[in-house]
């Protein structure tokens, strides 16, 4: 069932002290697993074979519900926890003392004993998978104790060791804080000290670079490779992404609906894919530097045909909206009666303008202050200064009367699908809110207006009477759209509208965008921080760091010749889904984002931005200690 | 955690001045003249007076309050109506057999019920989640007076093992105790279980199973500490309403606690002691919200650090 791999980046599938055997480290085969739902139990993974190689990298990847993550918690037996259960099937695992062991049958106590030293894990989540009560050293050392029978203090410099390795900086201040102390990277990296502080044969990372920034995930995929190589572990990563799996796989398991569609070495499945599926997924990864050379954006390809470019901004009149030296900022309290103990500079003098029909995408890392734009624009957070008007019109002071144009002219969609709609509410109602609320139509004619809308976002108008629950996350995202579009707004605000999707559903859904924005001339403020969806739907691009904009101007400019050394770190981390260009070769850069919140006294430097090119500009002032 | 202790006991300053007013208002925000409630119905015009002239009545709403602050802190809270003795006197007498009562009913119930709803959590949906489930059900809905009156007669009547009531020795405190705790177990092993069973679903935890972590570590290291905050929440609500005293159990147990204290002192209008009364179960609450909190930060970090 296996293809032989041949590894891209020259690496065998076997390190020193173990012989190059065949034999692998782990064998699943026909591992059938299912959960009980009501009186019955579903069948989520279906007949799945795996190998694992000593000191090989095997991704296994597939859109949500695949079964990916099941079949990982089956092999460490925290299935069990989760309320799943292996109904058929073996995965068979070679022991450290050269005997095998059938980890789908073996007792849990067994099981206990072998996760840590023999299998260990790192999760999707680096914000909730430590414990929020214990020091980051304890919780290190904690495993140190149990596998390795080494006493506190000598744990403790294990610890402090591993925090080392997986370049923490200043390791030994670190043992003792605690998890809120720390970003998500530096979590997920305590993480990995956990899972590697055994020295485990085989490390399963589920979607371990999923919830970091992108310059975090190169920094974390970079680190998980380095260790392997250091510790001649394997690798099971389990990904939707398959930029990071070209980065890291030697070879690849594509999984759909809990069963193995199609297996192989990395660059035969990126180079030939045999199944529709693998070639769907692969057709659907947004590919960054796709467009260069392009000025125009361009719809993702649907069906093999690539679309033609669209060119929907008008010229002439005024922006639609205009932000001239935007300010936001939050007191931070502290200390014994509330005094401030700084101000988080969220948005500092930011200025832009968007066209009628215009895309601006907005980019930049978790913290960087663009959604704080966005919820400035519209006042869902509170701007300490700046001016904002909306063709033409001053609405910087929220009077009645601004507040209502505001309201109506400027929409917005939220990343997340499943929140951001009424349970309780049927989707044609929530649909039906703002036509009533800004009282632009009334009795019937809502209805049909409702239902105009969902054919719009290519959902059909019986669903108006369906509830979210019943529907899919893309679905949900296209009504959210739908309700967007009920007020005839001119511009919406998209924060991160696509980030929680599937790759499938969210070239479909950006698709969907550009689409209305072709038919109704709607400009889009799309805020992301996915450079190559960016790539595909912006006219122009601006570039946020530390509540600054460090560069904007022509979206092929900005993206194909960046001139900010932030935008160029930026774009140098997203994962590229091509083997053949894996960037390990780059070094290590542990440098972390430094902190929007500074004392009262320490303003940050604001200067206007220089111009590079034709509508292009660049902050050439110092912000982070970068130019 | 100096800082944090020293901001939540300035934080306690203007509840203490809010409570202290309507205490103060208490008597004033009565229907009718206040000097002629304390004086008695059957008091002259002189007398009535002589009482208003007394308690500083005719002067200024904002010189009564400021005499009435400066009183109450030297502890002069007045006279009891029924029997002339300082109020003080009267509370502090009944207010450590309550105390001590409370301390007893919390003790056990607190220990048994969150025993219980560990064991309910970590077993869930298994015969001993199912049995704990009936029994606090039970425990809740079981009339505590009721409950009393089996205990007194099985125990106390027919066995003569135990006192049937009053405060005499700590055998004594064994059915009253027991009779107040039930139902306060009851609440802590549900309140327990549904903290548990939600902390026990939290990534931290499989976290711990995932390096290997025996199974009781995880109960009591990784999941029991941080199911704490809701149960130190409900524990400390029941530890109020307790100080209280209970008005059932102290009459159907004799027992001679501020509860008591508070029906006989409605029943002859003595207004003197219920105002003393207000003053004392707002103050606990108070103290008592405190100590939750202090507890909250020794707990949770990111309370005491932050």
């Amino acid at each position: 069932m296996s293809s032989p791999s041949s590894s891209p980046s020259g690496r065998t599938a076997s390190h020193p002290g173990e012989a190059p055997s065949a034999a692998p480290l782990l064998d699943v085969s026909g591992l059938t697993i299912s959960f009980p739902a009501g009186r019955e139990r579903v069948s989520v993974v279906q007949d799945v074979d795996l190998q694992v190689r000593p000191g090989e990298t095997v991704a296994v990847v597939g859109e949500s519900g695949s079964g990916k993550s099941v079949t990982a918690l089956a092999v460490t037996r925290l299935l069990d926890y989760a309320g799943g259960r292996i109904d058929a099937g073996r995965a068979v695992f070679q022991l450290r003392d050269a005997t095998s062991l059938d980890l789908a049958r073996a007792p849990q106590e067994r099981m206990r004993q072998l996760r840590g030293p023999e299998i260990a894990m790192v999760f999707q989540e680096p914000m909730t998978s430590l414990n929020p009560v214990l020091r980051i050293g304890d919780q290190i050392a904690e495993a140190v104790m149990l596998h390795q029978g080494l006493g506190g203090a000598a744990a403790r410099q294990e610890a402090r060791r591993m925090l080392e390795r997986v370049r923490i900086p200043e390791a030994a201040r670190q043992l003792d804080r605690y998890p809120f102390q720390l970003s998500g990277g530096m979590r997920q990296r305590v993480m990995i000290a956990i899972a590697l502080s055994c020295r485990p044969r085989l490390l399963i990372a589920d979607e371990p670079t999923t919830a970091l920034d992108v310059t975090v995930q190169a920094q974390v995929l970079r680190l998980m490779h380095a260790l392997q190589e250091e510790l001649g572990m394997s690798l099971l990563f389990i990904t939707h992404d398959m930029g990071v799996v070209a980065e890291i796989a030697d070879r690849v398991v594509v999984m759909r609906s809990g069963r193995v569609v199609e297996r192989g070495g990395v660059g035969e499945i990126f180079a030939r894919p045999r199944e529709d599926y693998t070639r769907r997924l692969l057709a659907a990864v947004p590919v960054l530097g796709s467009l260069a050379g392009q000025a125009l954006p361009r719809p993702f390809p649907e069906n093999g045909d690539e679309p033609p470019a669209q060119d929907t901004v008008e010229p002439a009149g005024p922006p639609v909206l205009e932000v001239e030296r935007l300010v936001t900022r939050f007191e931070v309290k502290r200390g014994l009666l509330g005094r401030s103990g700084g101000r988080i500079h969220a948005v500092e003098h930011v200025s832009f303008a968007v066209r009628p029909g215009e895309t601006l995408g907005l980019v930049g890392e978790s913290g960087c202050g663009k959604s704080t734009t966005g919820r400035s624009i519209l006042r869902l957070d509170r701007p300490e200064a700046g001016a904002i008007r909306l063709g033409g019109t001053d609405v910087s002071s929220l009077t009645p009367a601004t507040e209502k144009l505001l309201r109506r002219a400027v929409q917005y969609v939220f990343q997340d699908p499943f929140a951001s709609l009424d349970p309780r509410l049927t989707v044609g109602f929530s649909i039906a809110e703002p036509i009533r609320t800004h009282a632009l139509l009334a009795g019937r004619a809502v209805e049909a207006r409702v239902e105009e809308l969902l054919e719009q976002v290519g959902l059909g108008g019986s669903y108006s009477r369906r509830y979210p629950h019943e529907l899919s996350g893309g679905q949900r995202q296209r009504v959210c759209v739908a309700r967007a579009l009920a007020s005839e707004p001119r511009l919406i605000i998209a924060d991160e509208a696509v980030a929680a999707l599937d790759v499938s559903i969210r070239s479909q859904v950006v698709n969907l965008l550009m689409a209305l924005q072709r038919r109704l001339g709607v400009a889009y403020l799309f805020i992301s921080h996915d450079m190559a969806v960016v790539e595909r739907v912006a006219h122009r691009v601006a570039v946020m760091y530390l509540g600054q904009i460090v560069e904007i101007g022509p979206r092929d400019a900005v993206l194909g010749r960046p001139q900010h050394a932030y935008t160029q770190r930026l774009i140098a981390a997203v994962p590229i889904p091509d083997p053949a260009r894996r960037g390990h070769a780059r070094a290590l850069d542990d440098s972390e984002v430094p902190s929007p919140m500074r004392r009262h006294d320490d303003p940050p430097a604001v200067a206007p931005l220089v111009r590079v090119g034709p509508d292009h500009y660049v902050a050439r002032h110092k912000i982070g200690g970068l130019f | 955690m100096i800082a944090f202790l020293a901001r939540r006991v300035l934080g306690i300053v203007p509840v203490l001045v809010c409570v202290s007013l309507f205490a103060f208002g208490f008597v004033r925000m009565l229907p009718g003249d206040p000097a002629r409630l304390l004086a008695g119905p059957d008091a002259t015009q002189a007398e009535v007076r002589a009482v208003r002239v007394s308690l500083g009545l005719d002067k200024p709403l904002w010189q009564q309050y400021a005499t009435y602050i400066r009183q109450t802190l030297a502890g002069e809270l007045g006279r009891s109506a029924r029997t002339g003795q300082p109020v003080a006197t009267v509370i502090g007498e009944r207010f450590m057999p309550t105390l001590w009562l409370t301390i007893a009913a919390m003790g056990w119930s607190t220990v048994i019920g969150v025993a219980l709803g560990v064991i309910a959590g970590v077993r869930r949906g298994r015969w001993q989640d199912q049995t704990s489930m009936v029994l606090t059900v039970s425990g809740i809905s079981f009339p505590a007076f009721w409950l009393g009156l089996l205990l007194i007669d099985l125990f106390a009547v027919r066995l003569h093992w135990l006192p049937t009531g009053g405060e005499h020795g700590w055998r004594s405190f064994i059915l009253p105790s027991f009779t107040l705790g039930v139902a306060v177990a009851a609440v802590m092993a549900r309140f327990t279980r549904s903290a548990f069973v939600e902390v026990a679903g939290e990534d931290y935890v499989r976290t711990a199973r995932m390096k290997g972590v025996p199974e009781r570590r995880v109960v009591w290291k990784h999941t029991f500490r941080n199911a704490l905050i809701p149960v130190i929440t409900m524990a400390g609500l029941q530890f109020g309403f307790l100080l209280g005293g209970s008005i059932v159990i102290e009459t159907v147990f004799a027992w001679p606690g501020l509860g008591r204290l508070l029906v006989d002192s409605v029943n002859y209008r003595d207004y003197p002691v219920i105002q003393a009364e207000i003053l004392l179960f707002s103050f606990e609450f108070v103290l008592i919200n405190l100590l939750v909190d202090v507890l909250y930060a020794v707990v949770n970090p990111e309370i005491r650090l932050q």
